[in-house]
C-alpha cells in the first residue's frame, strides 16, 4: 500500500511535469513547482476505518473504480498544489462530506502544511477567525465549508468581512452533477448555484468545472480579494472534480500570482484637494479604514503633521497613535463643527460623520437630524468602496454630497496627496502651523487628564467599572509586546483612551457589519496570527457575543493559541437593553424587568452563565466570576502567566454595562 | 465638665449616626430607583458615566436643572415623564447621586 501510494504520487508528479513541460505558457508555472518533495515517501497513515470496497466506493462516488493505477490521482491533489502556490499558512474548516476528497488531500498529500488545517466548531467562527487573522497579517486564510448548510452558517461572518473590507477565500463543497451525486444527504447539501446566497456581499465567485478552471479561478479569486477594496470571494468546489482521477496526460497549470497595484485617486483631484487643505484655517482629517498596513498608519501621521491638522480616528483600523498629539478623536464633533475643510479617508459613513442624528421623538418619531458642519465647509472624500457598490444590503449608508470625491484607495493615494500639500503650503503658513500644533498639544494633554480623572469615578464599584477593568489589564500587560484583538467601544473605549496604541497591530477595529458573534472568533484568529510574532494577545470579550459560538474557545485550546480573554460580563445584550428602555420612555411606560435587572428579553441572567466553567470545560485555563475589583489583579496576573506559557486563558469579570 | 463632655459626645454621636442612617436610607432608596428606572443602563450603576451616557455623579446638577432635563430632554436621552417616574422617586435618585463618593485619584496607577 505504501509503495503503491508513493509510486502513484511519483507517477502523478511525472505526469504533471511532462504536461507542464509541453504546456507551459508565459506567466504560468507547472503544478509540481509547489509540490512538497518531502511528502513523496510518507509512511502510510493508519486508517481510522476500513477502506471501502470497490462496490461501496463506486456507490459513493458514482465512478468506475477500475481506472489504471497511474491515472488514479484525485483532482483534489492538484487542488492542494494550487493552494500551496498561494502560500496559505492555515486553512479553517468544520469537516464536511462535500469536501472530503480535498480534506484528505490536504492532510495526506499536502502533509497538513501550508496550509495547516485548523478545526473549527462553527463555520461562522471559521470566517471570524479568518477575519481577525487578516487584520494582523494582511494575509487571507481560506475557509472550507460544507455545501449549502455550511455556507449558510458562514453567511453572517462573510457579511461582517464584506462590511469591514476584509478578504476571505471561501471554498464551499457542492455535488454539482445531479446524475452522479449520491442520493440523500449529499443531495440535500447540493445546490445549482450555492454562492447565490452570498453574492450580495462577496466581490467575486465561481464554480469551476475542470481542474485548470479551478487553478485559474483560485488565483483569480485571490487577486480580486487582495486588490483594494479588499473583500471576500467564494469558490464552489465540485465534489466530483475533487474525487475523480484526472485523465492521464492532462496538461495542468497553475497561473502565477502577481498582486495588482491598488487603485490610486486621480492626480488632478488630489492636487485640487491638496490646495484646499493647504489653505484651510481649520482642516480636519477623519480616518476610518484608511490605514491598511503599518505604512498606511505612518502616511496618515505624516499627512497630519504636514498640515498640523487634527485627526479623528474612527478606528475601523488604527490610523494614528492614540498618544500622538494630533489624535484628537475625543473632540470629534467640536472639531467637525469648526472645520473649513474636512478630508474623509475610507469612511464607512460620511453622512453620519458630518451630520448629527438624535434618536428621539422629533420628526414624527424618525429622530432629529442636524447638520454638523458649517454650511461653507468643503468636504473631500477618498474611498475605494466607491469602486464597488452593490444594491441590496445597505452598507453604503446615507448619501453624502462632497466637494471633491475620489474613487481610489486612500493609503495608495496619500503619498501623492502629501507631496502636493507640501508644494501647495503657502510660505507664510509656517507660524500658523506652529501655533496650530501648540493648540493641539495642549488639547491632547487636557483630554488625557480628563480621561484619567474620569477613570477614577466609581473605582471601587461593584459590578466592576470598565475603567477599572481596563486599567487593571493595562497594569498586567504593559510590559509585553501586546496586541488588543477586540473592539473597545463596548467598554466605553477605555483602552484607546488610556493605553498608548502606537503600533498598527495593537488594534484591529471591529466587525464591520455589527453582526454579533464576530468578537471571540476574530480574537482567536488574530491571536493565531500574533503567535508567529511572539506577541501577547488580549481580548476583552462581550458575554452575548461569546455565546453565539463558544466552541471557538475549544479551537484556541486545541491548537494552543495563546490569548488572554477577559470577559466583559454585563449579563445582558446591552445595546438592546438601552433600545427597549428608550422605547418604554417614548411610550410612557416603565420597562417590564420581569423580575430581573433589565427589560424582558434582553438579559443573560437567571441563571447567570459561569464563563470560567464553560472555558474550563473546553480545555482552557480560567478564573472567575470576579465581582470584587480587589480580586482582579491577582487573577489577571495568573492568567497572563498562562498565556505567556503558550496557552489561552479566560478570566470572567462581572462588569458595569459599558 | 466630664458630664458635659459626655453629653456633647453622645449628642454628636447621635447626630452622626442619624445622619449616616439617613444617608444610607437615601442611598438605598435612590439606588433602587436608579436601577428600577433604567438610569444605570447608560450612566453606570453609580452614575459615573459611560460611552452611552454622560457622568451624573459625583456632584450632579442642582435638582431643578436635573429634574428639568429628565422631564423634557430633547437630546439622546429619552425624557422620563412624571407618570413614569414620580417626583418622589426622582428626588431619591438625585439624593443617591449626590451621595456618591468623589473620584479616586488614579493617575499614578494609570500613568506612573
Amino acid at each position: 500500500m505504501a509503495n503503491a501510494r508513493g509510486s502513484s504520487r511519483r507517477v502523478f508528479l511525472k505526469t504533471v511535469v511532462a504536461a507542464g513541460a509541453t504546456g507551459t505558457v508565459a506567466g504560468a508555472q507547472v503544478a509540481n513547482a509547489a509540490a512538497p518533495a518531502e511528502h513523496l515517501d510518507l509512511p502510510p497513515p493508519k486508517p481510522s476505518a476500513l477502506p471501502p470496497n470497490a462496490q461501496v466506493a463506486a456507490a459513493e462516488v458514482g465512478q468506475v473504480p477500475n481506472a489504471p493505477e497511474e491515472s488514479r490521482k484525485p483532482g483534489s491533489d492538484f487542488m492542494v498544489d494550487v493552494m500551496k502556490s498561494l502560500n496559505f499558512d492555515y486553512l479553517l474548516t468544520n469537516p464536511a462530506s462535500s469536501v472530503r476528497s480535498f480534506h484528505e488531500s490536504l492532510i495526506n498529500y499536502g502533509g497538513n502544511k501550508m496550509p495547516e488545517m485548523l478545526t473549527c466548531m462553527h463555520e461562522e467562527s471559521a470566517i471570524g477567525m479568518a477575519h481577525g487573522y487578516f487584520k494582523i497579517t494582511g494575509k487571507p486564510i481560506p475557509v472550507l465549508v460544507h455545501g449549502t448548510v455550511g455556507l449558510q452558517h458562514a453567511t453572517m461572518g462573510i457579511f461582517n468581512a464584506w462590511c469591514d473590507r476584509v478578504p476571505i477565500i471561501v471554498i464551499g463543497g457542492n455535488h454539482l452533477d445531479a446524475a452522479t451525486r449520491p442520493p440523500g444527504v449529499p443531495t440535500f447539501h447540493a445546490a445549482q448555484d450555492p454562492n447565490a446566497i452570498i453574492r450580495d456581499f462577496t466581490k467575486w465567485d465561481d464554480q469551476p468545472v475542470s481542474l485548470n478552471h479551478f487553478a485559474q479561478s483560485m488565483v483569480r479569486a485571490y487577486r480580486i480579494a487582495m486588490t483594494p477594496p479588499y473583500e471576500p470571494v467564494a469558490i464552489s468546489l465540485d465534489a466530483g472534480l475533487q474525487e475523480v482521477p484526472y485523465p492521464k496526460g492532462e496538461k495542468l497549470q497553475i497561473p502565477k500570482y502577481v498582486a495588482s497595484a491598488p487603485p490610486q485617486a486621480d492626480a488632478a483631484a488630489l492636487r485640487e484637494a491638496a490646495k484646499l487643505l493647504a489653505e484651510a484655517e481649520n482642516p480636519v482629517i477623519i480616518a476610518d479604514r484608511a490605514a491598511r498596513t503599518l505604512a498606511g498608519m505612518r502616511l496618515v501621521t505624516e499627512l497630519a503633521e504636514t498640515l498640523q491638522a487634527p485627526v479623528i480616528d474612527q478606528l475601523g483600523r488604527l490610523n494614528i497613535a492614540t498618544n500622538h498629539y494630533l489624535n484628537q478623536s475625543a473632540r470629534g464633533r467640536a472639531l467637525i463643527a469648526q472645520a473649513d475643510v474636512i478630508l474623509g479617508l475610507e469612511l464607512s459613513d460620511f453622512w453620519g460623520t458630518v451630520n448629527g442624528y438624535i434618536d428621539n421623538e422629533d420628526n414624527h418619531g424618525h429622530g432629529l437630524q442636524e447638520r454638523g458642519t458649517k454650511p461653507s465647509a468643503k468636504l473631500i472624500s477618498i474611498s475605494a468602496t466607491e469602486l464597488l457598490s452593490k444594491s441590496n444590503f445597505q452598507d453604503f449608508q446615507r448619501f453624502q454630497p462632497v466637494d471633491i470625491g475620489m474613487a481610489g484607495d486612500a493609503e495608495a493615494s496619500l503619498p501623492l496627496l502629501i507631496e502636493y500639500i507640501k508644494s501647495a503650503l503657502p510660505a507664510g503658513k509656517k507660524d500658523a502651523l506652529s501655533q496650530r500644533a501648540e493648540r493641539m498639544k495642549k488639547a491632547w494633554a487636557e483630554n488625557r487628564a480628563r480621561s484619567i480623572a474620569a477613570a477614577g469615578i466609581a473605582w471601587d464599584a461593584q459590578p466592576i467599572s470598565t475603567a477599572r477593568l481596563c486599567a487593571e489589564i493595562w497594569n498586567q500587560i504593559k510590559g509585553e509586546d501586546w496586541s488588543m484583538v477586540s473592539r473597545d467601544s463596548f467598554h466605553s473605549s477605555w483602552p484607546t483612551r488610556l493605553w498608548p496604541f502606537d503600533k498598527y497591530y495593537q488594534f484591529i477595529g471591529a466587525s464591520g457589519g455589527y453582526g454579533v458573534g464576530y468578537g471571540a472568533p476574530a480574537a482567536v484568529g488574530a491571536a493565531l496570527a500574533n503567535r508567529a510574532f511572539g506577541r501577547f494577545s488580549l481580548n476583552i470579550q462581550s458575554d452575548g457575543d461569546l455565546m453565539y459560538a463558544p466552541g471557538v474557545l475549544w479551537t484556541a485550546a486545541h491548537h494552543k493559541i495563546p490569548l488572554l480573554n477577559v470577559m466583559h460580563n454585563n449579563r445582558g445584550y446591552h445595546q438592546e437593553v438601552m433600545h427597549v428602555q428608550r422605547m418604554s420612555n417614548r411610550h410612557d411606560r416603565v420597562a417590564n424587568l420581569g423580575g430581573g435587572s433589565v427589560p424582558v428579553g434582553t438579559g443573560i441572567e437567571n441563571p447567570n452563565i459561569d464563563y470560567a466553567r464553560l472555558a474550563s470545560s473546553l480545555g482552557m485555563w480560567s478564573a472567575g466570576p470576579i465581582t470584587d475589583p480587589k480580586d482582579l489583579a491577582p487573577a489577571l496576573k495568573r492568567a497572563v502567566e498562562v498565556v505567556k506559557s503558550g496557552e489561552p486563558a479566560l478570566v470572567d469579570v462581572v462588569c458595569q454595562p459599558r | 465638665m466630664t458630664r458635659s463632655f459626655l453629653q456633647f459626645a453622645s449628642l454628636s454621636f447621635a447626630v452622626l449616626v442619624g445622619s449616616s442612617l439617613q444617608a444610607t436610607a437615601a442611598d438605598d432608596t435612590g439606588h433602587a430607583q436608579f436601577l428600577k428606572y433604567g438610569c444605570w443602563q447608560c450612566h453606570g450603576t453609580e452614575g459615573q458615566g459611560t460611552s452611552a451616557g454622560p457622568k451624573l455623579a459625583p456632584e450632579p446638577l442642582p435638582y431643578e436643572a436635573f429634574s428639568a432635563f429628565v422631564r423634557s430632554s430633547s437630546r439622546q436621552m429619552p425624557p422620563f415623564r412624571e407618570q413614569v417616574l414620580p417626583d418622589q422617586d426622582l428626588q431619591a435618585i438625585h439624593a443617591y447621586l449626590s451621595s456618591r463618593p468623589p473620584a479616586v485619584d488614579v493617575k499614578k496607577f494609570i500613568d506612573p
